[in-house]
């Protein structure tokens, strides 16, 4: 839980209570923001919200709503403790420079690891309780009565067994003078809003074609700019012959930017056409020049060692020995890209006293950071627009494009929008990282098991960015580290391993690697026990009662014990925590006579401990499976001398419409005070599911990512 | 050259050459419509051509002289259309960036099928979503189809 506490909470905004305003820079150059660009009239109450004379209430958020749902779930824990009227709330994203001008005013705005929520929930409360205790006092005032007998209900203060009430936007302005102390939040039984199913507000602007992303900024006078990068990562440019270009028609510049070039035209057809033309000589770099079965032995030759021990316990060496039988398995998952629909891109416009950035990020102020140090200029000079995005799945917390698309506008001087071409987005890396894993266990004469060892090789993102960064990389071995099993003897090792690929953050990170290996693995285990797979992990957790909550209720909602109609049809399960949420799947799957195969239902049940918005929880939920299904099923890049050949997608095939199968969300919630994440927990547990079905129709173990490679067909 | 797109007369100083995709979004200024993968495989460019769904990621400009170029911004006014009327109802999008095409290909599809079986929504709806709202889709483009049998 966050350790904000409500004096921080009136330290930070109290500076904003006396009425001070900052204008967003934004509208000054009449582009519109992703929610219509608010004007204000009425007065701010705190940092967080405004009330205009209409009683519209203009609700900040200072997290990026990348599909998740953030620009509604956050809100509504504003608008539960304000007791507003909710047709009345608008919502704009929180100011970057001011949260930096304030002394991060709106807390940490980056977005990652499912973490909304739980970050900012507090601060959401207080925000609007204090809002709230300021609208009672200013209509107490203006009555001549005490506080004590006025109370707040949907939009209005009512004095205790009167008629009299007044509109909050009646008494706004007084609200934002007065001070008040101890602000109290409501407790749970009171909520009105939370918990309740609450259609998305970013839904009409998403429907009409309303809603600006990244890519549909215009600002006067900007021209396009699209980038080539060496096709073989980290080789760098020889030279380019801008003169074959500089005649066709649009083209302005074509500029070198270390290892890429950027070609800038007044459109970006004809940037990219010109791109297209450019006579460019890369570098080549022979040690790069390589191919993923080498890559991949190479990462299985690092079996050979011990790896770095992470935890242990029991006498391994001598436990392995004296089994009866031991079983050793290989895993292997291949790099896979994000691929979010909206092409990465970012417009920035560089002047001598400012620059600005319309970029959809997950990490705005880290924008606002790199630009001010790009260009010398004070970060309260950088002004970082935050717009829609079409889909991160992580890829949007790397600052690369940005960057670029930085460099570019210094070097022309007037707003760019840079477009990396979807080929360039998917060659040019942050890829969700290749690993090898390797399992075994021993077991004794009763088909008990007593020991298991776990060796993880894995490229990591840490090391990527900084070539100094020692110890285990956290997000290569969590879901490993962290696991829930009662184990009587384990030992779990890692070795790092990079490659000249670049990895980044991908839906569920690590986890969504571990959990493949994991998952498939504990079913090996219960066949070497002899038991049925959801047996066995009710035996391995018989002393954690949620996780016991969550099998027991997932096996009654599959139907698990219920003969499929068909030999040809299974089920198969996985669990897995991440983020603080426990999903456990059941996925049922047909193999079908022509050699292909179907997901027919998925039925998940979650446990995050509190929902604020069921609806979009379950959007989540469904997104999220799906997600991580299309790259069990296809996700993989490969590699031939260095470059990935899956450029785009008709080679990088993704689910679609028909393979989409049934899917049935549950919830077993444990409540309490925990509030777990849900962008990215389901991604990590379908791969093996799906794997685990398939073994039961076939007997085949399924060891390495994607399914693809074992199916000629997937339907 | 000159387009009807949105049931209007615009004159646009393009190459022919170049796909109307750009023509709409970099010189009409009509947003709505997105660029996924520039070839064909996503459908987040998909416009009306003449009332049938196109690719304008690959269709030219000059391929489309003398028809009527429906974009999302020309479904309706105030997203009154019933697919997107449907499509608010049901929640539908998470980032949104493949609905306009998701809608003007659903748009067509029940133009011409009044109540498009699951097999023919499928055959139809081959856009990429991404962020996984398939079935949501699927439960709104049938919700239109009831509701146009029941009135
Ligand atoms: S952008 Fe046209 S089909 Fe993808
Ligand atoms: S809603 Fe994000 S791609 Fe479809």
């Amino acid at each position: 839980m966050s350790d904000f506490t409500r004096r921080d909470f009136l330290k930070v905004t109290s500076t904003a209570a006396g009425g001070l305003m900052v204008g967003f820079p934004l509208m000054s150059l009449g582009v519109s923001k992703p929610f219509e660009a608010n004007k204000t009239t009425g007065p701010e109450i705190n940092a967080w919200l405004v009330i205009e004379p209409d009683e519209t209430v203009l609700i900040r958020v200072a997290k990026a709503e990348m599909g998740q749902g953030v620009m509604t779930s956050l809100p509504m824990f504003i608008a539960d403790e304000l007791e507003a009227d909710w047709r009345k709330i608008k919502v704009e994203y929180a100011d970057v420079n001011r949260s930096a001008l304030r002394g991060q005013l709106y807390g940490s705005m980056t977005t990652r690891e499912s973490s909304s929520v739980s970050d900012s929930r507090m601060v959401m409360h207080m925000a609007g309780a204090e809002a709230r205790e300021r609208l009672i006092k200013a209509a107490a005032e203006t009555w001549g009565v005490s506080p004590d007998e006025c109370y707040a209900d949907y939009g209005r203060v009512y004095q205790n067994g009167s008629a009299e009430s007044l509109g909050y936007g009646a008494v706004a302005k007084l609200a934002s003078e007065v001070s008040v102390a101890n602000v109290r939040i409501k407790s749970p039984e009171y909520y009105s809003m939370l918990g309740l199913a609450t259609p998305r507000l970013d839904v009409p602007a998403k429907v009409d074609g309303s809603a600006v992303y990244g890519i549909d900024v215009r600002v006067p006078d900007m021209v396009y700019a699209t980038v080539l990068h060496n096709p073989v990562l980290g080789a760098g440019l020889q030279s380019m012959r801008f003169n074959a270009i500089r005649h066709m028609p649009g083209v302005i510049r074509a500029l070198r930017l270390g290892d890429a070039v950027a070609v800038v035209a007044e459109t970006f057809w004809q940037a990219r056409k010109a791109a297209d033309a450019l006579p460019v000589y890369w570098k080549s770099n022979e040690g790069n020049k390589r191919f993923d079965d080498t890559i991949k032995r190479e990462f299985f030759e690092e079996f050979s060692g011990d790896g770095e021990v992470m935890m242990r316990e029991g006498n391994i060496v001598r436990l392995m020995d004296d089994a009866e039988r031991t079983i050793e398995s290989d895993y292997y998952v291949p790099y896979v890209a994000q691929v979010p629909l909206e092409p990465l891109n970012c417009t920035v416009h560089v002047q001598e006293e400012r620059a600005d950035v319309w970029v959809g990020h997950q990490d705005p102020e880290a924008v606002m950071d790199v630009v001010a140090q790009m260009t010398g200029l004070s970060p309260y000079k950088v002004f970082v627009h935050n717009c829609f995005i079409g889909g991160s799945f992580g890829r949007r917390s790397h600052l690369d494009f940005v960057i670029e698309a930085t460099r570019i506008a210094m070097e022309i001087g007037r707003p760019v929008q840079m477009i990396w071409t979807r080929e360039e987005d998917m060659r040019s890396g942050g890829y969700r990282p290749m690993s090898a894993m390797r399992f075994k266990a021993g077991f004794d004469v009763e088909k008990n098991m007593t020991v298991i060892t776990n060796h993880s090789v894995t490229h990591s993102i840490a090391y990527d960015q900084d070539r100094n960064a020692s110890g285990i990389d956290e997000a290569s071995v969590q879901g490993l580290i962290d696991h829930p099993y009662d184990f009587p003897a384990y030992s779990f090792s890692h070795t790092r391993k990079n490659t000249h690929l670049k990895s980044w953050w991908w839906r569920s990170g690590g986890h969504s690697i571990n959990a493949f290996a994991m998952e498939c693995f504990v079913d090996e285990l219960a066949a070497a026990a002899e038991q049925d797979p959801m047996d066995y992990r009710k035996f391995l957790l018989r002393d954690k009662p949620d996780y016991l909550r969550v099998l027991d209720l997932l096996e009654r909602k599959s139907q698990y014990r219920k003969r499929r109609a068909s030999n040809r049809t299974a089920v198969g399960m996985a669990m897995h925590k991440s983020y603080g949420t426990l999903v456990g799947v059941v996925t049922e799957v047909t193999v079908l006579a022509d050699g292909g195969m179907q997901v027919d239902k998925i039925t998940a049940v979650v446990d995050c401990g509190n929902v604020a918005n069921p609806l979009t929880a379950e959007e989540q939920v469904e997104g999220g499976l799906l997600y991580g299904l299309s790259a069990a099923l296809y996700g993989k890049l490969t590699v031939e001398a260095g470059r990935i050949l899956e450029d785009n997608l008709d080679t990088y095939e993704v689910l679609r419409m028909d393979e989409t199968p049934e899917v049935e969300i549950h919830w077993e919630l444990s409540g309490g005070e925990h509030w777990g994440g849900l962008g990215e927990p389901a991604t990590a547990v379908i791969a093996p599911a799906v794997c685990n079905a398939l073994h039961k129709i076939t007997g085949r173990r399924i060891r390495s990512l994607p399914v693809r490679d074992y199916y000629l067909t997937i339907r | 050259m000159r387009l009807n797109v949105n049931d209007e007369d615009v004159e646009v100083d393009v190459d022919p050459d170049t796909p109307l995709l750009w023509v709409l979004r970099d010189h009409l200024n009509l947003t709505g419509t997105k660029y996924g993968c520039g070839i064909g495989a996503c459908g987040a460019c998909t416009v009306l051509m003449n009332g049938h769904p196109i690719r304008s990621c690959s269709t030219t400009a000059e391929a489309s002289k003398g028809y009527n170029i429906q974009t999302i911004e020309g479904l309706s006014e105030n997203a009154s259309h019933p697919v997107q009327q449907a499509w608010i109802e049901g929640d539908v999008p998470q980032c949104g960036y493949c609905q306009s095409g998701m809608i003007m290909t659903a748009v067509a599809l029940l133009n011409e099928k009044a109540n498009p079986t699951d097999e023919e929504i499928n055959d139809a709806m081959t856009n990429i979503c991404r962020c996984g709202t398939y079935s949501r889709i699927r439960a709104a483009i049938r919700k239109v189809a009831q509701e146009r049998a029941a009135s």
